[in-house]
């Protein structure tokens, strides 16, 4: 009886993440295509609902009956395990992510490192989805789309621990209350350029689409898949986004901290500012789709490489001798 | 605590029979991605018993980076095709005594190792090392590994270091007429050497150099 309760409390909690996660997803597709059509002095999707807010939603309607199609030389277990695991990674990272002081689903000691085990386990979910199709461009679009994710992860991890170096501790909480006097983005802001970046490849985001680069590759590893499982895809792909921006949120723009500490800012709760600093950080993300060019894809390789993982090394021994030097480290 | 023990059993089965899988599945890739599922399972398995830290490493260096190498490997040497069944046919069955001789030799090691930690306990270091439960996992780890074990840490690191350098010097081979393109090069071109402008006279052409 008590182990019942115990997961009734836990699904409560679970869905009450889930279903605004998943409802903001379906969102933020739409701002992103309506950001943009403004970008290039289009409407975007306004015709369903006030706006156009309904559009997703129309889509997912469409998608949900459509027919499912499987390749008939397929490995179809793996083939349709794929996008399950893309969206389920993609959504069980929001676990640990802190909305406030007290509102986390599960507090972890070592919240900023299951984040980036879950969003390394991302991979699978498109090697599986390209090599399963057993087609040449989407097993072609996965190991393009596994190159550069894992390269990208290993700029992310070191810009982490530059975070950590003045934090001290893993736990995501203790990432935010840290930045209560300043934000890290002033002290690291070259950091935070390059995470931004780094998080534009690592979510398979224009400029750096190259997996699905449709000129080259057709749809890359989504070439084969029709219908909702093309849907949870694409569910995966945005949620991820969400996720990684929350994640740069936390990580260099004071979580849910109010910008400035005053009277008429505390009273706002503070999911809310993490939610504006989410949605800043995901219009910067839509305006980049709109306004750079795809990068072509050695150049990709070498950004990741040559630039940004020297970069962010010679910065984390800057960050530690000076932490060192002016006997700022943090103590247990 | 029975859901322990629930939770327990079930990742071990996963792990147990993943990995019984990795050998016996027929096709290659079906291996790597048993192998994966062992990881992850294990990985739990380290959690549970507390060690948060070890098992988040785990999911970040063999998951997250070195099953994914794997996994390219094993599909760029296009093995998948073959069918994973040496321990069937007649003709290479020497591997068998070799892995036989290998497994029973890891085998005894464990029951060495295993034994002596539990009937002298005295005898392995970790009985001196006081874990206090006030700090975290990742605290206690760093505190022992950067204070009493740094040497070998840092041993281990160099070690690691000088493998990556060798494997890059085995494999880097300088070929010959690749095109490269300097950036510094492209942007710093001037209007006067990409362009020249050249009388024609008329039925006679002109001859540019490439």
């Amino acid at each position: 009886m008590e182990y019942l309760n115990i997961i009734f409390e836990e699904t409560y909690k679970i869905l009450f993440l889930l279903v605004p996660v998943l409802v903001s997803v379906a969102m933020i597709v739409w701002l992103d295509r309506r950001v943009w059509a403004f970008v290039q002095k289009r409407q975007g999707p306004n015709v369903v609902g006030p706006f156009g807010l309904l559009q997703s939603l129309a889509d997912a309607l469409k998608y949900i009956f459509k027919e499912i199609i499987i390749p008939a030389s397929s490995n179809k277990i793996i083939f349709i395990l794929a996008p399950i695991i893309t969206m389920t990674l993609a959504l069980i990272a929001w676990a640990v992510i802190p909305f406030s002081e007290t509102y986390v689903l599960a507090n972890i000691n070592v919240g900023i490192l299951y984040i980036f085990a879950v969003s390394s386990l991302g991979v699978y979910g498109i090697i599986m989805g390209g090599w399963a199709s057993n087609s040449k461009y989407p097993f072609l679009g996965s190991i393009r789309s596994a190159a550069q994710m894992v390269s990208y992860e290993v700029s992310i991890g070191i810009i982490i621990i530059n975070v950590l170096l003045c934090v001290g501790s893993l736990n995501l909480t203790d990432i935010v209350i840290a930045q209560e006097n300043m934000w890290f983005v002033i002290p690291l802001f070259p950091m935070f350029v390059i995470f931004f970046i780094s998080a534009l490849a690592e979510t398979n985001r224009p400029p750096f689409d190259l997996p699905e680069a449709e000129a080259e590759l057709v749809a890359g590893y989504q070439t084969e898949y029709s219908g909702m499982m093309y849907a949870m895809f694409w569910l995966g792909e945005y949620a991820n986004i969400l996720l990684m921006c929350a994640l740069g949120s936390i990580l260099f723009l004071g979580g849910w901290l109010s910008p400035i500490d005053l009277y008429p800012f505390n009273l706002i709760p503070g999911a809310f500012w993490l939610i504006f600093k989410i949605l800043f950080l995901f219009i910067l993300f839509a305006l980049v789709k709109a306004i750079v060019p795809r990068y072509r894809y050695d150049q990709l390789m070498r950004l990741g490489w040559k630039i940004f993982l020297p970069l962010s090394l010679t910065y984390v021994v800057l960050t530690a001798s000076y932490l060192f030097y002016f006997n700022l480290l943090p103590t247990i | 605590m029975i859901v322990h023990a629930i939770f327990f059993y079930v990742f071990s089965i996963i792990a147990v029979i993943s990995a019984i899988m990795v050998t016996v599945s027929k096709n290659t890739v079906h291996s790597v991605f048993f192998l994966i599922l062992d990881f992850i399972s294990i990985s739990c398995l380290f959690i549970m018993i507390g060690a948060e830290f070890l098992g988040m490493i785990m999911l970040i260096v063999y998951v997250g980076a070195v099953a994914v190498l794997f996994l390219f490997v094993v599909m760029m040497l296009n093995v998948a095709q073959q069918k994973n069944q040496w321990f069937v046919s007649k003709d290479n069955s020497n591997h068998i005594p070799v892995g036989l001789i290998i497994s029973s030799i890891i085998f005894f090691e464990l029951i060495i190792v295993i034994g002596g930690w539990k009937y002298k306990p005295e005898l392995s270091g970790a009985s001196n090392s006081q874990s206090s439960y006030d700090i975290s996992n990742t605290h206690s780890l760093g505190q022992i590994l950067y204070t009493d074990y740094i040497h070998i840490f840092q041993i281990s690191g160099m070690i690691l270091l000088i493998a990556m350098i060798g494997a890059i010097v085995l494999t880097f081979r300088q070929r010959e007429g690749v095109k490269k393109q300097s950036y510094i090069k492209q942007i710093s071109r001037e209007r006067s050497e990409g362009i020249e402008v050249l009388e024609v006279p008329s039925n006679k052409g002109v001859k540019i150099d490439d």
